[in-house]
């Protein structure tokens, strides 16, 4: 059972990462020369809010327990990890009191999702298309441009993109909405079409950087792919380019992309967090610089450590699907 | 085959040539500056582009070119530190466990396979929330290259698994070459041109999440880098303005910074794959 051990062993390397990952998480306010707390009562109380000493004391107890800053340092590490992996609970949200975290990010998480997944699609598919293209006639002219035009669309971060585009498409040339705004009732035409609307914008930013990557990447996988045996074959059988191209050469090109998409994950959310913030988009990148700028330190922990164990979760799930679509690992 | 080995030097050229502009501009010309360019009100406020200052000056009365200049020496001066600690510590730890195996290859690869899960940015705007709402650039640096050594180390890693197999490698051990001169003889040259690329891949990278935590303004406020002019120009309307030359220049910095570095870099390792099939 070489499948299971594999998923086995993929499943105990998770555990540790989240493991791990916590404990990251842990000691990173222990680590600063100032006490988070203090800092933290110190902005509240300079943001003009006024406070009687009896509720400092009340928010003082509340982030103590929010940083598990209480007990010795091993209760304080178990209570920490309790509290995350167990009961999902991060307290009530302290700039929207008394909403609780966990509610602000589940709001928040299908449109980082869905902003994710539909743009790392229409980029996977797009990129394909033109890569295997530009692969199969390495030469053309058109290939030619093509490449060139993704070397230097890859390079360029997200979060520049995403200002670029908001200056030419919404400041220059007024045609997409500077900042989210989704009207409509549930379920309604309205606002799906209000949707699509606000996330082409955003959504473009990501999809043109992935896009670059893909068409370099299945371009040099098709050269090489081409010049191999069973390419030969097939064409010598008397294929068609186009059988040749999706049923010889696309699946092998595709297995090397899911390798990229594990590592690339990470960078992906960093650049949509951004994206988010630029452009106003009510994602899990918002509701971050929400916490960070009105120092609501029990959202920030909440947003910052499902985020991390969001990203190390796609990636486990990546490696585990690869054995599936890989029929020479499945099989061996 | 043969076309692909003819482009790269052309690939490589065109990135030097972009890199050398921007090195220029942010390793040459910061010693000419008239002042320093971060100080508010050393010049004009609003200007347009003219022969005095040549990209036009801030709101806040700063000159955007030489403030240009100061961001691209910065960031830098950031990427090399990030992508040289890096590189080190990655081709080090990753001959480490490859070469030895063992349960020091086991907790080695486990931290590089958990780090490369970690994304950077949360971590790095969790610190600067704590830390009273911004990270000095060597902290940046510090934690960028916590993040970044598994990448270069993993890849020697894997070179330094297959090596232990090789004849020569053998022939070496029997002749009585000590493990060292193993290592820097015979292993180091068949990673010194992957890791070059990577080193500049590295270089993009710190830059690239350095100006991301600057864009939002969680980086350093003392120091002018390509993202905090960024900053700075969103958070004086430069765009409502219709200031687009001050937020513009740094942007286009940044975008002709990246393609040159990533031409080398992928020029880089299309050269040295070249090199290894000749061989």
């Amino acid at each position: 059972m070489p499948l299971l051990r594999y998923i086995a062993g993929r499943l105990v390397v998770y555990g540790l990462v989240i493991i791990f990952a916590l404990t990251v998480l842990f000691f990173v306010p222990r680590l600063g020369p100032t006490d988070p707390v203090e800092a933290m009562l110190a902005k509240v109380a300079s943001q003009g809010a006024y406070m009687d000493p009896a509720q400092v004391d009340t928010l003082r107890q509340s982030l103590i327990d929010t940083f598990g800053l209480g007990g010795s340092l091993w209760e304080q590490y178990g209570a920490f990890v309790n509290r995350i992996i167990f009961s999902a609970d991060f307290g009530p949200s302290l700039s929207m009191y008394p909403t609780p975290v966990m509610e602000l990010i589940w709001n928040a998480l299908p449109w980082t999702f869905g902003l994710l997944l539909s743009s790392t699609l229409i980029a996977w598919v797009l990129g394909n298309f033109v890569g295997l293209l530009s692969g199969w006639r390495p030469n053309a002219n058109s290939s030619r441009v093509m490449e060139g035009i993704a070397i230097c669309l890859y390079p360029i971060p997200y979060y520049i993109l995403a200002l670029v585009l908001s200056i030419l498409f919404s400041y220059v040339w007024k045609i997409f909405p500077l900042t989210t705004t989704i009207r409509g009732a549930p379920w309604s035409w309205e606002l799906v079409t209000s949707i699509v609307w606000n996330s082409f914008l955003p959504a473009m930013s990501i999809v043109i950087v992935v896009f670059g990557w893909w068409v370099i990447s299945v371009k040099a996988q098709t050269t090489a792919l081409k010049e191999e045996e069973f390419s030969r074959y097939a064409r010598l059988k008397g294929l068609s380019d186009g059988r040749i191209l999706t049923r010889y050469i696309l699946p092998n090109a595709i297995l090397p992309q899911i390798t990229f998409l594990a590592l690339q994950i990470g960078l992906m959310f960093n650049g949509s967090l951004i994206t988010e913030i630029l452009f106003d988009y009510p994602g899990l990148g918002l509701l971050i610089y929400t916490a960070v700028l009105q120092g609501d330190f029990n959202l920030l922990m909440g947003t910052i450590s499902l985020s991390v164990i969001a990203v190390a979760t796609a990636t486990m799930i990546i490696d585990l699907i690869y054995p599936l679509l890989d029929p020479r690992i499945r099989h061996r | 085959m043969r076309s692909f080995f003819t482009h790269a030097p052309f690939r490589l050229y065109l990135g030097l040539l972009l890199l050398a502009v921007c090195v220029v501009l942010g390793g040459i010309l910061p010693w000419l500056a008239p002042g320093d360019p971060l100080v508010w009100y050393s010049a004009p406020r609003n200007q347009n582009p003219s022969a005095a200052h040549w990209l036009g000056t801030t709101s806040l009365g700063q000159d955007v070119f030489w403030l240009l200049a100061y961001a691209l020496r910065n960031s830098i001066i950031l990427g090399l530190i990030v992508a040289g600690l890096s590189t080190i510590i990655g081709v080090f730890l990753g001959l480490a466990a490859g070469y030895a195996g063992g349960w020091l290859d086991r907790v080695l690869s486990f931290f590089m396979d958990a780090l490369l899960c970690i994304p950077t940015l949360p971590i790095l705007i969790l610190m600067a929330a704590l830390f009273g709402g911004q990270l000095a650039l060597p902290i940046v640096g510090l934690l960028l290259v916590v993040f970044n050594w598994p990448y270069p180390a993993r890849q020697v890693r894997a070179v330094a698994l297959t090596m232990r197999e090789r004849e020569f490698i053998n022939v070496a051990w029997f002749s009585g070459e000590s493990s060292t001169r193993i290592l820097v003889r015979h292993i180091f040259p068949y990673i010194a041109g992957w890791s070059a690329a990577n080193f500049i891949n590295t270089v993009l990278v710190g830059i690239s999440t350095e100006s991301a935590l600057a864009v939002i303004g969680l980086s350093s406020a003392q120091q002018a880098t390509l993202g905090t002019m960024i900053y700075w120009a969103i958070n004086y309307q430069a765009l409502l303005g219709g200031k687009y030359v001050w937020i513009g220049s740094p942007v286009i910095a940044i975008v002709v910074l990246f393609i040159g570095l990533f031409l080398v870099s992928s020029g880089l390792s299309m050269k040295s794959a070249a090199r290894r099939m000749s061989v």
